[in-house]
């Protein structure tokens, strides 16, 4: 009823062409980005910023960057995380070596440095395919770590093998208290967002997809699978490098190599598989359901129990999480293989007919 | 299996006592909040359990016994960290605002959390104990303002080991020659003490290898095969949880002498060499201010606590050597309170007036004694620039049922440490734009 789109004509191929083709979809995400900016800054509490929104907005960020890798490009990758080292290590070696440098291009130089690296990682999927090249990502995995546990002049010679970061510093202001850094951080998301977005509309999304679909098809058709490829791999780094960056910048403040485990890397490809492969709005659907819902259930469990008469401890607790984020895991690829972020284009398809479905 | 179906009991039975005042917390002002970093689940709970059952016991002790500190009841709330460095920030920032004055300090048990934390300090202004762990250079107080790693850090840990055995072998120059080697939790934890063990192998002249393993710490084998290729005269162990019982299962399995074996502090503990059975008799570690063993202050717990239902774990764990490491943590963050509420009054204090009180502990044996520590606690005594207050340790051997006590106590030199704390603390500084204290000036401006 409210929600269609009667009455909207489009006019030119300009207005054909952009993201939100639809009025109402459009009202509703810049009302999201205009809450996000000018509302949640002044309502959220200290733990809203940094143990919810920060974390979640970063690692939105790499998934995005595992998604069009994964998603578009048909390429898997199971060392994700090993890109957010290189980002985060690189970001803490350019300020410590060269205190001077802006931090915006720091996390773009580090975003560079992590695309230089997935470049050569993503080599061998020149080559091999599947599953394989998911072993091959795996060895980026470990080696990463190793270096970075082993090298020491990556840490700076820190007798720990833990670094820590100096405060972020923009034009001469200081990102210090949780409103600003989380007000930063969600202006990086939202630019790198929309690149992305553009990105897998235009030409080099579309031989990403193309590669994924069919290769033989798309070399046939006239793209270079090397190009293709590497720029995947290229890219989905950047991003990575960058998200990696802020995780240790912004959210960690200090970290050592366990914090890019091979585990980071397995939650970001559930991330993009229960959020929708191929889907940049499911790449936030997914790290929101990585993210959260272990937090929220932690917190809201002890308190439902003794609703019941159930008293647990914080150990039950723990163990309850964990059963029922697998259950509900198992839940939405049975309901929705391809992702909640389908789920929700259905729903937006329904909506358009409702009431009167035929 | 038995012991994971005892500890998982243990765990359930010990939250739902706790979380009980810690519902009602904010219906009275007067009030002091704790909040418990605590990880009962993961690779890390066999350890982490008896610690976390030790510091609550310790607070409803001090609830039940003296009506709370100075009539301040103490209020607490435990949050599960499995031993993550990412959950345990998130649990700090959910509990660090809770209780009429917020939190009053928090013990991080982990070193990856106290780095993560250490950060934050300066900004939320809550004190960090990390008794007996955390970042070693932290003793520096003009620097680390916030953290009091109380009664020692790994650099002084691993110095006493090697005083230790430089005496076993006849003095410390007799070291030069020999071969030892560090098997160490691949993190920020097991990393500490190379440095020390680097700078001491310069003056004495041993060969020091390192073997790192990674978390958890279930899979050594590499690592033993290379100790039995290498036959290292001693084995240093500096693991945590299930790394400890597997390491010395594994140098049963290779033949390596136990009573070479020398583990830290944190590897030194029944849950340690219990799975291990007869094969870990020998087996030596250093002890951390309380060895295991029943005092003053374990039969007032037993008393006013288990003996009212009220107790945390089981009742026959107390005494157990991480059962007294927690009483031991909790009386520190109590004395802190104490300490503090001298100078700013019997009321719910913040954490930047506990902060005051840690940095000026005075707890010697008589004031220990006054609180059922006699034995079970050293002496602290913190100021401005030492925020460690003394570091001191013996060495026991699990005789195959219980942990023995050796005659000599180690003192920690600091003339080699001190430096390196300085160096390292001010590249801390540095890195972060922290401006450092003055405390001679701040001693004269409170006169």
């Amino acid at each position: 009823m409210f929600y269609r789109e009667n009455g909207q004509f489009k006019s030119s191929y300009r207005e054909d062409q952009q993201i939100l083709g639809i009025r109402q979809d459009r009202w509703f995400i810049f009302g999201l980005i205009a809450f996000a900016f000018l509302v949640v800054p002044f309502v959220a509490s200290d733990y809203m910023f940094r143990a919810i929104l920060i974390p979640f907005l970063i690692v939105s960020l790499a998934a995005i960057g595992l998604n069009l890798l994964v998603g578009y490009c048909g390429q898997i990758s199971l060392g994700h995380a090993a890109f957010m080292a290189i980002g985060a290590y690189a970001a803490y070696n350019l300020v410590v070596r060269f205190p001077q440098l802006n931090f915006l291009l720091v996390l773009v130089l580090a975003g560079l440095i992590a695309a230089g690296v997935g470049i050569l990682f993503g080599l061998p999927s020149l080559q091999i395919k599947g599953l394989y090249l998911g072993v091959a990502t795996l060895a980026a995995q470990f080696f990463i770590d190793w270096v970075f546990a082993r090298v020491k002049w990556f840490t700076n010679y820190s007798p720990s093998g833990s670094v820590s970061t100096a405060p972020i510093e923009l034009f001469g202001y200081k990102f210090d208290s949780p409103v600003e850094r989380y007000v930063l951080v969600l202006a990086v998301v939202i630019v790198f967002a929309l690149m992305a977005k553009n990105l897998v509309r235009g030409h080099i999304g579309r031989s990403w997809m193309a590669m994924r679909d069919m290769d033989v098809a798309a070399e046939v058709i006239g793209i270079r699978p090397m190009y293709a490829k590497l720029s995947a791999f290229a890219v989905s780094a950047f991003y990575a490098g960058v998200a990696g960056a802020l995780w240790g910048f912004v959210h960690l403040g200090s970290w050592e190599p366990a914090a890019f485990s091979i585990n980071f890397s397995l939650n970001l490809l559930f991330m993009i598989i229960i959020g929708g492969m191929g889907s940049i709005l499911g790449s936030f659907i997914g790290a929101a359901f990585i993210v959260l819902l272990p937090i929220t259930l932690n917190q809201v469990l002890p308190p439902l129990g003794a609703l019941v008469g159930m008293n647990f401890g914080t150990a039950m607790a723990s163990h309850l999480e964990f059963m029922i984020f697998g259950a509900l895991i198992i839940f939405f690829l049975i309901v929705e293989p391809l992702g909640i972020a389908r789920l929700w284009a259905i729903g937006k398809e329904k909506l358009r007919l409702w009431p009167f479905p035929h | 299996m038995k012991l994971r179906i005892s500890i998982a009991a243990a765990a359930v039975a010990a939250v739902t006592g706790a979380l009980a005042p810690a519902g009602a917390a904010f219906a009275q002002a007067k009030e002091q909040f704790f909040p418990v970093l605590s990880y009962r689940t993961g690779a890390y709970a066999p350890n982490g359990v008896p610690f976390a059952n030790g510091y609550v016991d310790y607070l409803k002790l001090i609830n039940a016994r003296d009506g709370g500190i100075n009539g301040v009841k103490a209020t607490w709330e435990e949050c599960e960290t499995g031993y993550a460095t990412d959950r345990g920030v998130e649990c700090y920032e959910r509990l660090k605002g809770k209780g009429p004055t917020g939190a009053t300090v928090v013990h991080t048990l982990s070193t990856g959390i106290t780095f993560a934390l250490t950060d934050k300090s300066f900004t939320d202004k809550i004190p960090i104990i990390t008794a007996g762990y955390g970042r070693a250079d932290s003793v520096d107080g003009q620097v680390f303002k916030w953290n009091f790693p109380l009664g020692g850090t790994y650099w002084g840990a691993a110095d006493m080991l090697v005083q230790h055995i430089g005496k076993k072998e006849g003095g410390l120059d007799k070291l030069k020659g020999k071969k030892i080697a560090l098997v160490y939790h691949d993190s920020p934890y097991g990393k500490e003490p190379i440095a020390l063990l680097q700078e001491r192998a310069k003056m004495h002249g041993y060969d020091l290898s390192l073997l790192p393993v990674t978390h958890p710490g279930v899979e050594q084998k590499a690592t033993w095969l290379q100790i039995r290729q290498n036959r290292p005269d001693y084995v240093f162990l500096w693991g945590w949880g299930v790394m400890n019982s597997t390491a010395i299962k594994e140098a049963v399995a290779v033949g390596y002498p136990r009573d070479k074996m020398y583990g830290v502090w944190w590897a030194g503990a029944e849950p340690d060499v219990r799975p291990a059975g007869d094969g870990a008799k020998g087996y030596n570690a250093l002890t951390f201010m309380a060895p295991a063993g029943i005092g003053k202050v374990h039969q007032d717990v037993i008393k006013f606590v288990h003996d009212k239902g009220q107790g945390t774990g089981p009742k026959n764990e107390v005494g157990e050597v991480l059962y007294n490491r927690g009483l031991v943590a909790a009386m520190m963050s109590v004395e802190g309170v104490k300490r503090a509420q001298t100078k700013y009054g019997k009321k719910p204090l913040k954490g930047e007036e506990v902060q005051w009180g840690l940095e000026n502990l005075a707890l010697d044996q008589k004031a220990l004694a006054a609180i059922g520590f006699a034995g079970f606690a050293d002496p602290i005594s913190t100021s401005c620039v030492d925020h460690e207050g003394g570091s001191s340790a013996r060495i026991h051997t699990w005789d195959g049922s219980k942990w023995v006590v050796g005659p000599d106590r180690y003192t920690a030199d600091q003339q080699i440490i001190k430096p390196m704390i300085k160096a390292s603390a001010a590249k801390y500084a540095q890195e972060k734009k922290i401006a450092v204290r003055d405390c001679a000036k701040e001693l004269a401006s409170s006169k």
